[in-house]
């Protein structure tokens, strides 16, 4: 007896706009100045009503777009109803029967070698209204708890996939390419640690029988699932305590009510949160203080074209057009969007991709990371980097000097270098390649007269006498291209 | 005619000439809340100083002959369900008595910059839940014709103080009938406008759908005044529409050529009382005396509206009022075990029968496995109720029925009796339903001396023709010239 295990992932995103979704309030991360970030609306207030802030509407067709979504002709607002503290009007505003997008799919890559691919079916994506904060005494001194609604209001996406996913591994990638995809596009900063991404994972397990039945276990909703890290060791704990308890039990779906448990990251496991008895009612219905939503095509039509190239578009790209490996290409990809653009500029100019693929994923990202630096502040532009590769390129100096250039340039003491800067360098530190055989030929000449034991242990058979001797011309001359000072060396030690 | 049985526009017209000043029609005014309020209970609270500060200061404007708001120096009560910046607004509630709101709603902003003297809140059922005000937390209005009488309601303090000599104008709220029952009961004149030409900011919702804000005053002149203060598009009201806003008061003396009047057959209505009956069928003889033609039109659906009515504003209610759970403000129960005995006792002590009764209807309505019975096909039969109206528009331009079934009943006569108060709904909940406006204007006398309604309704947006329609019948009688004693 075996299983496959099914997974579904239900991802809340914090969309980018400024103000809130149905008011004027700042949607800035702000936990140290609970409640400044509310008014009336957000408050609850009697009498307070809300009013749809556009952009949030055009950020979220830009993300249904982004996944494949169709985005019907009319959408409309409903009230999900539920008590908490951090939900001052004691309902959310969301989408329950009409969303704004539905029937999407995002691609992901199952494995690296194989290059195989599978399409997750994406169910829809709605908006909705993030709800406040509440914090509780953990001191166990019973003090009162706290609400902080800086983030109620803020908007948020549904993005709920099909239960296409068949491992933990795989729920981690599509989360990742997902987020990828929308800070390519610029929906989301997709910030877990502020909680702009959060997910929550349906898992179940479909068991093979030895009579060739399948049947599925109860599916539980796991909540709180904040990295990536957390939704792929949840998944894989609950894996095995579902194929436990159906050893244990042999429950079925159809006999247990869809259950939640929460993640307890701390402990590795999960916590059964909500009893089976009291499954929520939210008690949807239309929200009478909001007009329906009616898209064009023209309106689809220009927020489609506002989108950028998606992510796996753009690896694919970078593999064929630049002949980077899978492993440079996803590493740049990865980085986001301002990298592959900065890659990309670099690339186009230089005319090596591969050289330039080198030289971001090795000496920009170790740099970014030591300085702990984003790319839109460092130093060294784009075409300034790919001018000094085409030195490179062109054999004006080595590779070495290459990186000496590039060092010099990181510390340039006034503002942003400009590429007029790396022929000073190379001019103040005499890196200029020398080739010219005649002024190579006398040094050369000089060397071997000078090293008469190392010129016999060469001509005897020692490889390494050669190295020694090239080292004494390098320091000579520091621009002098090695290959043309050994193909000296051998011709007069020969 | 004294100053506290005057119109608004013969006060205006006097503090014009000089005659006289709003501090004195102010302080008229709060000398008569203080002199009869102790027996007809309109006002929850009177904001006797700001409402004479802000008399003096458009006095002096007035004097200085700065420019005026349309409402300069004319005191306004507001129902106590419409947000005051730093004023408590209670909706009648123990849940908000001590709430004081840190804004003010759209229409509080209007009358301000219209210079009206803003001089209380008045009464109301608790959250506008009810039809005489018995249902308030704090005290029941009584009809100032005779005060053993309901004022009706949920609007019974707006309407008992404009009737009652308190304040020439006031405003309320109507969700199902709330204005003109009560306008009715007490013999003033009182309109419920279009759904969405008043802003809804800062009037605590009771079914947002339905509510709408609308003008008490003595007569159409003064309801024409206030409604082009008070009308137009808010941003912060989504479902407030985007029309012009017509002077009203410039075109109210011309009368409506070749009107037609459509009338419903009246002899089968049970539970009609004969007097309304006959003043109905009087008001229809005017009509037809100025050369309007009388068209009998059916509503077909007009049977169902109570019964939808009473699906669809409870079922909003339940989800408008959840919000009072003594978490963020109002009252919070004293006592409690824990998190969701906190809200379960903050909500049982602080709501009254009627909202709670209210409220549980709504949440069954909206309960999973029962929404599609109920609260889906509620919203199916709206619209053919709203479909009956726009075709009888079709061939008639206002339809005239009675307010309400019968005059103003005794106070405690239907309170054990909720159905009762219910189906008392019948003339008034359809323009709710279907968003149209409509105006109770006085239109007789009961042999017990209470005041007789006429409601008259027309299409979406069409106040003006309401108002001009509602003028005509108003030159030709002396109704609304009367006054209790």
């Amino acid at each position: 007896m075996d299983y496959t295990v099914i997974i579904g992932l239900e991802v809340h995103v914090q969309l980018q706009t400024r103000t809130k979704l149905f008011c004027g309030c700042s949607t800035k991360f702000n936990p140290d100045h609970p409640n400044t970030q509310t008014c009336p609306v957000c408050l609850g207030l009697p009498g307070a009503l809300p009013v749809l802030n556009r952009e949030a509407f055009h950020l979220g067709m830009k993300t249904g777009l982004a996944i494949n979504c169709e985005i019907p002709a009319f959408t409309k607002w409903d009230r999900k109803q539920y008590y908490y503290p951090d939900l001052p009007k004691a309902y959310q505003i969301s989408q329950y029967d009409l969303p704004m997008s539905q029937n999407g799919w995002l691609e992901i890559e199952l494995d690296p070698e194989t290059r195989e691919k599978k399409k997750i079916g994406i169910i829809r994506a709605h908006l909705e209204e993030d709800a406040g904060k509440n914090s509780h005494d953990e001191s166990g001194r019973g003090q009162d708890s706290k609400v902080d609604l800086n983030r109620c209001g803020t908007p948020l996406i549904e993005i709920v996939s099909e239960p296409d996913l068949r491992s933990a591994q795989e729920a981690r990638t599509y989360l990742e390419e997902l987020k990828l995809l929308l800070t390519y596009i610029d929906v989301s900063d997709c910030n877990m640690q502020e909680g702009s991404l959060r997910c929550d994972a349906n898992v179940n397990l479909h068991v093979h029988q030895a009579n060739g039945e399948t049947v599925p276990t109860p599916i539980v909703e796991i909540k709180n699932l904040n990295s990536f890290r957390g939704v792929e060791q949840a998944i894989e704990y609950e894996v095995q305590r579902q194929w436990k308890h159906w050893q244990e039990t042999g429950l079925s779906l159809k006999d247990v009510p869809k259950e939640t448990r929460g993640w307890d990251a701390d402990r590795g496991v999960t916590l059964e949160q909500r009893g089976k008895e009291d499954a929520a009612d939210y008690r949807y219905f239309p929200d009478p203080d909001l007009a329906p939503v009616t898209v064009t095509d023209a309106e689809r039509e220009r927020v489609s074209q506002e989108l950028c190239e998606r992510p796996a578009d753009r690896r694919a790209r970078f593999e064929e057009s630049y002949q980077l490996s899978v492993y440079d290409a996803a590493v740049i990809i990865d980085q986001g969007l301002a990298v592959a653009d900065y890659f990309e500029t670099v690339a186009e100019s230089c005319g090596n991709g591969k050289q330039a693929a080198n030289w971001v994923t090795q000496d920009v990202l170790r740099e970014l990371n030591e300085r702990g630096l984003d790319i839109s502040k460092f130093p060294i532009q784009p075409d300034v980097l790919a001018a000094l590769l085409q030195k490179v390129n062109a054999e004006e100096i080595t590779i070495k000097s290459g990186r000496t250039v590039f060092q010099e340039l990181l510390n340039y003491p006034e503002g942003v270098p400009g590429i007029e800067q790396i022929q000073n360098i190379i001019e103040d530190k005499g890196l200029a390649l020398v080739s010219d055989t005649g002024e190579l030929d006398s040094i050369v000449q000089a060397v071997v007269d000078k090293n008469e034991k190392a010129v016999a242990d060469f001509q005897s058979g020692k490889q390494a006498a050669l190295g020694a001797l090239i080292g004494q011309v390098m320091r000579e001359i520091k621009g002098a291209d090695p290959k043309a000072v050994r193909e000296l060396f051998i011709a007069k030690m020969s | 005619m004294s100053i506290t049985s005057a119109t608004a526009s013969e006060l205006l017209a006097k503090m014009n000439s000089g005659e006289i000043s709003s501090e004195e029609i102010t302080s008229a005014c709060l000398d008569e809340i203080s002199r009869r309020d102790g027996s007809i209970n309109a006002f929850l609270s009177v904001q006797q100083e700001a409402a004479l500060e802000k008399a003096r200061e458009v006095d002096r404007k007035r004097k200085a002959g700065k420019p005026l708001g349309k409402l300069a120096g004319l005191p306004v009560a507001l129902k106590d369900n419409i947000c005051s910046e730093g004023v408590t607004t209670t909706c009648a509630s123990k849940m908000l008595e001590h709430f004081v709101p840190p804004y003010d709603a759209h229409i509080v902003e209007q009358l301000k910059a219209a210079d009206a003297v803003l001089i209380g809140k008045t009464n109301l059922d608790e959250f506008a839940m009810g039809s005489s005000t018995e249902n308030s937390a704090f005290k029941t209005t009584t009809n100032p014709w005779n005060t053993a009488y309901a004022a009706g309601g949920s609007s019974g303090g707006s309407a008992a103080a404009v009737s009652a000599g308190f304040a020439p104008l006031a405003l309320g709220s109507d969700t199902g009938g709330s204005i003109r029952q009560p306008a009715s009961f007490c013999g003033v004149v009182g309109l419920k406008p279009t759904y969405g030409r008043v802003s809804r900011y800062g009037l605590v919702a009771f079914a947002s759908s339905l509510d709408q804000i609308g003008p008490f005053a003595r007569d159409v002149t003064d309801a024409a005044l206030i409604l082009g203060t008070i009308a137009g598009k808010d941003r912060r009201d989504t479902t407030s529409l985007d029309a012009a806003v017509p002077e009203y008061t410039s075109t109210l003396e011309q009368p409506l050529k070749n009107l037609k009047v459509g009338y419903i057959e009246l002899l089968h209505e049970e539970g009609l009382h004969a007097e309304v009956k006959e003043a109905t069928l009087r008001a229809l003889d005017v009509y037809k005396s100025l050369g309007a033609e009388m068209v009998p039109i059916t509503l077909p659906h007009a049977k169902y509206c109570v019964a939808t009515y009473y699906i669809i504003a409870p079922s909003e209610a339940s989800s408008n009022l959840a919000r009072y759970d003594g978490v963020h403000y109002g009252y919070r129960a004293p006592h409690f075990e824990n998190m969701i005995d906190m809200y379960a006792a903050s909500r049982g002590e602080a709501f009254g029968d009627e909202v709670k009764r209210r409220i549980m209807l709504g949440t069954y309505a909206l309960s999973s496995g029962y929404y599609d019975a109920y609260y889906l096909k509620a919203l199916k039969v709206r619209r053919l109720i709203r479909n009956d109206f726009e075709q009888a528009f079709q061939s008639v331009d206002i339809i005239a029925t009675p307010v309400t079934p019968t005059p103003a009943f005794t106070i405690g006569e239907l309170v054990d009796d909720p159905l009762a108060m219910y189906l008392a709904d019948i003339f008034t909940t359809s323009a709710n339903l279907s968003g149209i406006p409509g105006i109770s204007i006085p239109a007789g006398m009961s042999k017990n001396n209470l005041p007789i309604g006429l409601q008259l309704l027309a299409p979406p947006l069409e106040e003006e023709r309401l108002l001009r329609a509602a003028r005509m019948f108003e030159r030709e009688t002396d109704w609304h010239l009367k006054r209790p004693v």
